[in-house]
């Protein structure tokens, strides 16, 4: 059995990566260009470990779902990237950038990896903006940045509203370059079906070319997952709609402890749902809440519009509740309030689902027209959805699944719980505990696949330098692709009656009612049986038509959905074990007498790593404990 | 949750179908008698995929991902335009109240000799990579960066910058183009490597090399007929296309061997 060995090292804890750098074992250029890595997912922290880890020499095949590296779902970042440039003069540090880090994910994280994420970021805005990043500047010619996410400095860089997409067109023109150079070969339109395990060790993946339905043996000395998040879970999210867990999964199945697989960040604010057929949620950022003022109706069930209620008769709840933050409270307890009032029956809009973002009182104030230059896009954006006019009626907002903290369980190196099979941004679980402050997820997926993981395969690497190329041709292999094939041949010989969609929505229902912004044990062990029932009705009455020799949308979204149910299990046993509240994860049984989150710390400060035992046997909690050298352990308070 | 809403709408649908990139295609006929003003124009089509499927059809084949306009997946000819009526808009942005109960509406997929036919609504797109491949970079490798902030940049230039830097690589310049031509979509790499500092050193061997796969991947040429920016879903302008043929015409000149 595997066992956790974090391999945190020695020392205090800023000296400890330059120690780690200082001890590493290296590889040389030449035996370098021996050595063969698949890594999976062209996101940020894909594309900057490909660019990254091609220009040290090794061969780099790299898998995406799409039909190109660019359209890795990092594109639709919104808000930006942070650094601890201290560029503003205010105070800002590597300790302060990794403090709030720490208490922002309410001490659920490993001090040595976030302190690390932090002292790498500022390299990865030099690594950016050489690279043609455009940044937003200042007039004299020296990059700006501004506040986010309730933090006391201004850290974040930032390209408009669109700062992730700058940031992964330019990863991506690294990665690129090194495919003109060779050392990077690119696999598009690919989904990873499983991952070959061979003497232990990571050595391949069983990938299908969507295009034409081949089913493909790929080797390597090592595997990197850069796969994203599995928000897509609750079916509607903000994530892109192909967004899936079946990589990390199969990496699961195959030995790979899975990390707190409940933490899953609400994001407050989202356009609500308008309709039966809506496939997704558009995110409405979150610096619209420096000038809107949320809140809804006194009056249950009042169907007024909103302009015809007068202001005696509306509960500015945020304000009500957290006086001293208001509608800057974070991201977690702002999407629990708007659930509180809304499950109360005070929620507007046709579905009741929905609470008021409103700018009138900040109009009235600064003028339209400052309003335009600060939110124009959104405003726009906002309209062309709903047909709604901001300017002039609130906005309706309502909470949206939108970033899993949890992930695939790494050490120091970000190495799973499987030699040779690393996991980087997203992907893994290491940095932000069981919250995410908001522009650090950029600054994290950066920061793994430019100066993370290119030292941190090293002393793996090193062991491997003897190891020629992984055939293909063995038992393995043979055995991962027959069960991949398996899976389809079962996919489509099921024939029912029900499309993929209709299951993926119903399991998205039955986990965010019951494993969304609240949990409670009753709830969670009904979600339990839920999807036992629906992932039988599944195998029975699924439809997927056509056949897996043909690009085949339908087959792929089944293959993916099959997968969801498993994580659905997990996200849900973990949420059961963890009688706290914490950052996002929030047990109604652990609560103040005001309704705010109560943390335990002394039963349950340590990461949850599950492993897997077997198709139906209960899976077994590893747990690693988090010891806190260097901070101290405090409550968030927001009122 | 199951949502009331007053209005339906019948929309007639005219969709090409094609089975592989050898097959031939054609128009097929559909009607949705229930779609709603609030849905996205993808959610109308996944609405057609759940009734196809159901009844035992094959499903219409469209790409799309972030459905929120900034991946670049989707991209559909939709009543002789790329991403349909609306400006600035891309297909997942439309919305169905764009069109009138009973519209019948034509939908291709973008067509260019570069952009070879999947399946159905899907085509190949990878020209764009194979461009930017041959020079849409700054070679700087990890580690190497200096400071930030020893570049200044005016903040006139990175504004300008990020305006064509937010093309989203769709390709309806090239689908709007009579054509066919990707001039706007090269364009706007080159434009916005050319106005940083950091792209100045290869800027020469950079839109030399990037045009010249332009050419060599079949992309027709520019006749200044604008519709390409007419159809750009981020507003992208031609006078960067303007600049590319001056960075061109000025690589020309510099790299001229004198004998």
């Amino acid at each position: 059995m595997a066992t956790l060995n974090s391999k945190i090292p020695a020392g205090p804890l800023a000296e400890k990566w330059t120690k780690y750098k200082a001890e590493m074992k290296l590889v040389n250029p030449a035996n370098k260009t021996k050595l063969d890595i698949i890594l999976v997912g062209t996101g940020l922290a894909g594309s900057a470990a490909a660019s990254s880890l091609g220009e040290l020499g090794y061969n780099v095949k790299v898998f995406c779902y799409q039909d190109t590296p660019r359209r890795a779902h990092s594109v639709a970042a919104q808000g930006g990237i942070n650094a601890a440039k201290n560029y503003k003069n205010d105070g800002d540090s590597v300790y302060r950038l990794f403090y709030d880090m720490i208490k922002g994910g309410d001490y659920r994280s490993r001090e040595a990896n976030v302190y690390r994420a932090a002292e790498v970021s500022n390299a990865t805005i030099d690594q950016l903006t050489a690279q043609g990043v455009p940044f937003a500047r200042e007039y004299g010619g020296m990059l700006d940045n501004r506040s986010f996410g309730g933090v006391q400095v201004s850290r974040t860089f930032y390209s408009s509203g669109q700062t992730g997409q700058q940031c992964l067109l330019g990863a991506y023109s690294g990665l690129i370059r090194q495919v003109k150079k060779g050392t990077v070969r690119m696999f598009p339109r690919r989904d990873v079906l499983d991952l070959v395990i061979v003497d232990g060790k990571a050595r391949g993946i069983i990938a299908r070319n969507l295009v034409t339905g081949e089913i493909e043996r790929h080797s390597a000395h090592i595997v990197i997952l850069a796969t994203g998040g599995y928000g897509t879970i609750y079916y509607l999210s903000t994530l892109a709609v192909n967004s899936n867990v079946s990589a990390a999964w199969s990496a699961y199945k195959k030995g790979a402890f899975f990390g707190n697989p409940s933490f899953i960040q609400i994001h407050p604010s989202s356009v609500p749902v308008l309709n039966d057929f809506q496939a997704k949620l558009t995110l409405m950022s979150e610096s619209l809440r420096n000038d809107g003022r949320v809140w809804v109706p006194k009056q249950k069930g009042d169907k007024r519009k909103p302009n015809d209620i007068p202001e005696d008769q509306r509960d500015y709840y945020l304000e009500r509740r957290y006086p001293s933050y208001g509608n800057l409270v974070p991201r977690d307890v702002g999407s629990r309030a708007a659930k509180e009032r809304c499950d109360a029956g005070y929620g507007v809009g046709e579905t009741g689902l929905a609470v008021n973002l409103d700018f009138k009182d900040a109009i009235a104030k600064q003028g339209r027209k400052a309003i335009e230059d600060k939110y124009g896009n959104l405003f726009e954006m906002y309209e062309k959805i709903t047909g709604i006019n901001p300017y002039k009626e609130p906005m309706r907002i309502y909470p949206a699944g939108h970033y899993t903290m949890g992930g695939l369980w790494v050490d120091y190196e970000l190495m799973t719980t499987i030699p040779g099979l690393f996991a980087i941004g997203e992907a893994n679980f290491s940095d932000h505990g069981a919250n995410r402050l908001g522009a650090s997820s950029l600054m994290q997926c950066a920061g793994d696949g430019y100066f993370i993981i290119p030292y941190t395969i090293s002393n793996f690497m090193s062991g491997e330098i003897r190891t020629p190329g992984i055939k293909t041709d063995t038992p393995e292999f043979d055995e991962a692709e027959k069960s991949a094939r398996e899976k389809i041949g079962k996919l489509l010989a099921v024939n029912g009656s029900k499309t993929v969609t209709s299951f993926h929505r119903r399991l998205g229902k039955i986990m965010w009612d019951l494993c969304g912004m609240t949990r409670n044990e009753a709830g969670l062990k009904q979600a339990l049986t839920q999807i036992d029932i629906l992932h039988q009705e599944f195998w029975k009455e699924v439809k997927v038509p056509g056949t897996s020799n043909e690009l085949n949308q339908e087959l792929e979204k089944a293959i993916r959905v099959a997968d969801f149910f498993g994580i659905a299990r997990l996200m849900v046993l973990d949420a059961l074990n963890r009688n706290e509240s914490c950052g996002a994860h929030f047990r109604e049984e652990s609560q103040t007498e005001t309704g705010e989150a109560k943390r335990d710390d002394a039963n349950y400060a340590y990461v949850s790593a599950w492993e897997f035992k077997g198709e139906n046997q209960e899976p077994i909690l590893h747990k690693e404990p988090l010891v806190f050298e260097n901070v101290e352990l405090k409550i968030r308070d927001y009122k | 949750m199951e949502i009331e809403k007053k209005e339906k709408m019948k929309i007639k649908l005219k969709i090409w179908r094609q089975g592989n990139s050898a097959a031939k295609g054609n128009f097929v006929d559909y009607t949705l008698e229930n779609a709603s003003p609030d849905m996205s124009f993808l959610e109308m089509l996944d609405a057609l995929n759940a009734k196809l499927i159901t009844e035992g059809g094959s499903p219409v084949a469209f790409e799309h991902d972030c459905r929120e306009g900034i991946c670049g997946s989707c991209g559909l000819y939709i009543n002789g335009k790329p991403h349909g009526p609306a400006k600035k808009t891309t297909t997942c942005e439309l919305r169905v109240r764009a069109f009138k109960e009973g519209d019948t509406v034509i939908i291709e997929p973008f067509r260019a000799k570069a952009f070879p036919v999947i399946k159905d609504l899907i085509v190949d797109r990878s020209a764009f990579d194979e461009i930017q491949r041959a020079g849409g970079f700054i070679s700087v490798n990890s580690g190497s960066a200096p400071e930030a902030n020893s570049i200044p940049i005016s903040k006139e230039n990175a504004d300008e910058a990020f305006d064509v830097a937010t093309c989203i690589g769709c390709g309806a310049c090239v689908a709007a183009c009579k054509n066919a031509s990707a001039m706007l979509f090269v364009s706007a790499k080159i434009s916005q490597l050319a106005i940083l500092p950091q792209g100045k050193v290869e800027a020469t061997q950079r839109v030399q090399a990037m045009v010249a796969k332009m050419d060599e991947l079949g992309f027709g040429n520019c006749t200044n007929t604008y519709a390409c920016e007419a159809e750009c879903p981020k507003g992208i302008k031609v006078i960067n296309i303007a600049r590319m043929n001056r960075e061109f015409f000025a690589a020309k000149v510099c790299t001229q061997k004198v004998s």
